[in-house]
């Protein structure tokens, strides 16, 4: 995973809430073997008129004019603002590669969906979850004329508005240094090999039917 | 030692350490794996050049692309695309000696009947799959919850998982259901009463006389729909019935060792005085039968309600929920969820796929025809073996003979990756798992309900309280 970097970017506003993950990609998207490649078809149901395939080539589908990612404001958009509970149900790892693969890079919700939440940090996303009144006020500054630009400071843990506004936001200790510094979790977990050994020596012999 | 919650029994058996922070590597006992969330997984594995930590604690079974018609099944996938991902699953687990159930064993179906059916699922283990539904197997007294594909190759690879503790709610579910109110009703009550975030943050243990009462089906059916209520795992205590469930499963333990598990799975409850983070009461005798009308399982109601009018919703992020949920599901405030006809029916998913749901669906079904405006009305069993039990038992001949379609298992028209699945503008009473705009195809209209509510809406034509037919 490639390290997360301070960055600025423009923030798209979604306003809905309980975007759930087939909303994000659809399912005939996840017939693909691959990791790569969901970014156009991120929001397929929302964003075209037309019925979304794998292998479409997307620059010769028709538009929602209506849907916000299709406003051109919003087309280099690193910053989603979505509603309440945003990537409820399926566990689909899929949504997260076509937010990354889009562009976006932070999303800010007044609440996330647990697996969701988990499943952005694999990928490089950082989900900010912010107070529901403060959500309504960047929704606000969001859907103005000019859009809203916001600075992520990920070590300092704090966002600046282009007003010069700014907002602390809280992150799990853990998963904010594997985001730095783009760790890989699997090798990681792997240097505690020796201690993944003796837990399953001593369940052999507390429970020894889960190992027949 | 203070008192301990089922959760908390799960959890401390399991850490294998806790960093500085509170964050603990988790032992993972069990793994399931289906074609869809897998291969990138294995991907992952291969270029790293790492092997399964260990092999035998993983299970595979395709599921969700798999043709549900006996004549694809015989011809090959017809969606090449499909058919690739559902061979990359068998290359995969023969490459890393995987037990793959394919296509054609009597063993496949859906990974969430399939690990209880073949005692896989044990009380007392973490399980997990890449699959939201995982909840599922809590009904065993296991911790199990669906994780994303990089947390499948973490597993394949390590065993474990990175993980924090969750909070704890108890959901109890007192009193006694009335006559053809099901598992299915409780847990669409419960989380009209919650929310569909109602969970976000928890493990939810579910309990009282109504759950203790359930079937170990019911209670699958249950915690499979926790996910729905935003909680990750959804726990029952084990009782005897978990017991009797896992005697003479294929890959249970047997003799001397299934006794001295069984002594251990005995104490896979909340102690007496143990503490919940929340607490939530519902009355068994109070739930009807139930039927979502909206585009989030939160949005349910008894049967002898009426679509809900957004104008009388005070917070405005709700009403606009409303309101883009009606304009979707083409109904208007105020009609009576009696009145709304129904084109499709759709009897399956890891939710309501069992011998039990069958039996209950067929029950309705006797002697019955299916209403003329239903273009297609079909049962997708659970599992090669639920199948082969049904129609030991004669109830494809009654699904049959009322007009309905006997498939062959697989997830089918829950999340129509194959070919089950609805038009634009069309509207199912299924008994899946989850009403969002274009689950079930593009366009597509679902109602959540029971089996048996699902047969009287397909027996005449328009969803209707099945106590009255």
């Amino acid at each position: 995973m490639e390290p997360f970097q301070n960055f600025s970017g423009i923030v798209a506003p979604l306003d809905r809430a309980n975007i759930d993950t087939d909303a994000i990609i659809p399912k005939q998207f996840l017939k693909s073997i691959k990791r790569s490649g969901f970014g156009p078809y991120l929001f397929d149901e929302w964003r075209y008129l037309d019925h979304g395939e794998p292998d479409m080539d997307c620059s010769q589908r028709p538009l929602n004019s209506e849907f916000i990612l299709n406003d051109p404001r919003f087309s280099a958009a690193q910053i989603l603002l979505a509603r309440e509970n945003f990537g409820c149900g399926s566990s689909r790892e899929h949504a997260p590669w076509a937010l990354a693969d889009f562009g976006f890079r932070v999303i800010l919700a007044p609440s996330f969906a647990d697996i969701f939440f988990n499943n952005c940090f694999k990928n490089g996303i950082l989900p900010i979850q912010l107070e529901g009144a403060l959500i309504g006020v960047l929704f606000e500054k969001a859907s103005g004329i000019a859009p809203l630009r916001i600075s992520v400071d990920l070590p300092a843990q704090l966002l600046t508005l282009d007003d010069g506004n700014q907002i602390p936001f809280t992150v799990d200790v853990g998963s904010k240094q594997r985001l730095i510094e783009g760790l890989d979790d699997i090798g990681l977990t792997l240097q505690q090999a020796d201690a993944i050994r003796e837990y399953e020596a001593r369940r052999r012999i507390e429970a020894p039917w889960v190992f027949v | 030692m203070g008192s301990k919650t089922l959760y908390d029994k799960l959890w401390d058996a399991h850490v294998v350490r806790v960093d500085e922070t509170g964050t603990a590597l988790l032992y993972i006992d069990r793994q399931l794996i289906h074609e869809v969330t897998s291969p990138q997984a294995f991907e992952g594995l291969r270029l790293a050049g790492r092997q399964p930590w260990r092999t035998s604690a993983n299970l595979a079974v395709p599921d969700h692309n798999v043709p549900t018609a006996q004549s694809e099944r015989a011809s090959g996938i017809a969606d090449p695309v499909a058919r690739i991902q559902v061979a990359a699953l068998g290359t995969n687990c023969a490459s890393f000696g995987i037990t793959e159930f394919a296509m054609g064993d009597v063993r496949q179906g859906i990974v969430h009947v399939i690990g209880p059916e073949q005692g896989f699922t044990l009380p007392g283990s973490t399980i997990v799959c890449g699959d939201s539904h995982t909840s599922t197997h809590g009904a065993f007294g296991a911790l199990a919850f669906g994780i994303g594909t990089s947390e499948v190759e973490h597993v394949l690879a390590t065993q474990c998982l990175i993980q924090r503790p969750s909070k704890t709610m108890l959901i109890s579910v007192d009193g006694e259901l009335g006559a053809g109110v099901t598992a299915k009703d409780i847990v669409l009550a419960i989380i009209g009463a919650i929310g569909t975030a109602g969970g976000t943050g928890y493990v939810i243990e579910f309990g009282g006389t109504a759950i203790q009462a359930l079937s170990i089906e019911g209670r699958m059916t249950v915690c499979n729909m926790t996910i729905e209520a935003g909680a990750r795992a959804g726990l029952i205590a084990v009782d005897e019935k978990t017991i009797d469930y896992m005697r003479g499963r294929p890959l249970a333990p047997t003799g001397e060792l299934f006794e001295q598990a069984a002594a251990s799975w005995r104490t896979l409850v909340s102690d007496a005085g143990a503490t919940f983070d929340r607490v939530v009461h519902l009355d068994a005798a109070s739930i009807a039968p139930q039927v979502t009308w909206g585009t989030s399982p939160e949005m349910v109601l008894p049967i002898d309600g009426q679509v809900p009018d957004p104008a009388a919703e005070a917070d405005p992020v709700k009403a606009a929920g409303i309101r883009n949920a009606l304009n979707y599901m083409g109904l208007t405030a105020g009609q009576p969820l009696a009145e709304i006809a129904v084109d499709k029916v759709f009897i399956g998913s890891c939710t309501n796929s069992r011998i039990e749901d069958l039996r209950a669906a067929a029950a309705v079904a006797a002697g019955r025809k299916v209403s003329k405006n239903i273009k297609l009305a079909l049962v997708v069993p659970g599992s090669g073996l639920v199948k082969a039990q049904a129609e030991a038992e004669g109830l494809d001949q009654i699904f049959t003979a009322a007009g309905f379609e006997w498939r062959e298992p697989g997830c089918s028209m829950c999340l129509a990756m194959n070919a089950d699945r609805l038009e634009a503008g069309e509207r199912c009473a299924s008994t899946s798992n989850r009403n969002f705009e274009g689950r079930q195809g593009q366009g597509g209209r679902t109602h959540l309900v029971s089996p048996a509510m699902a047969v009287a809406a397909a027996v005449t034509g328009h969803f209707v309280d099945v106590r009255a037919l």
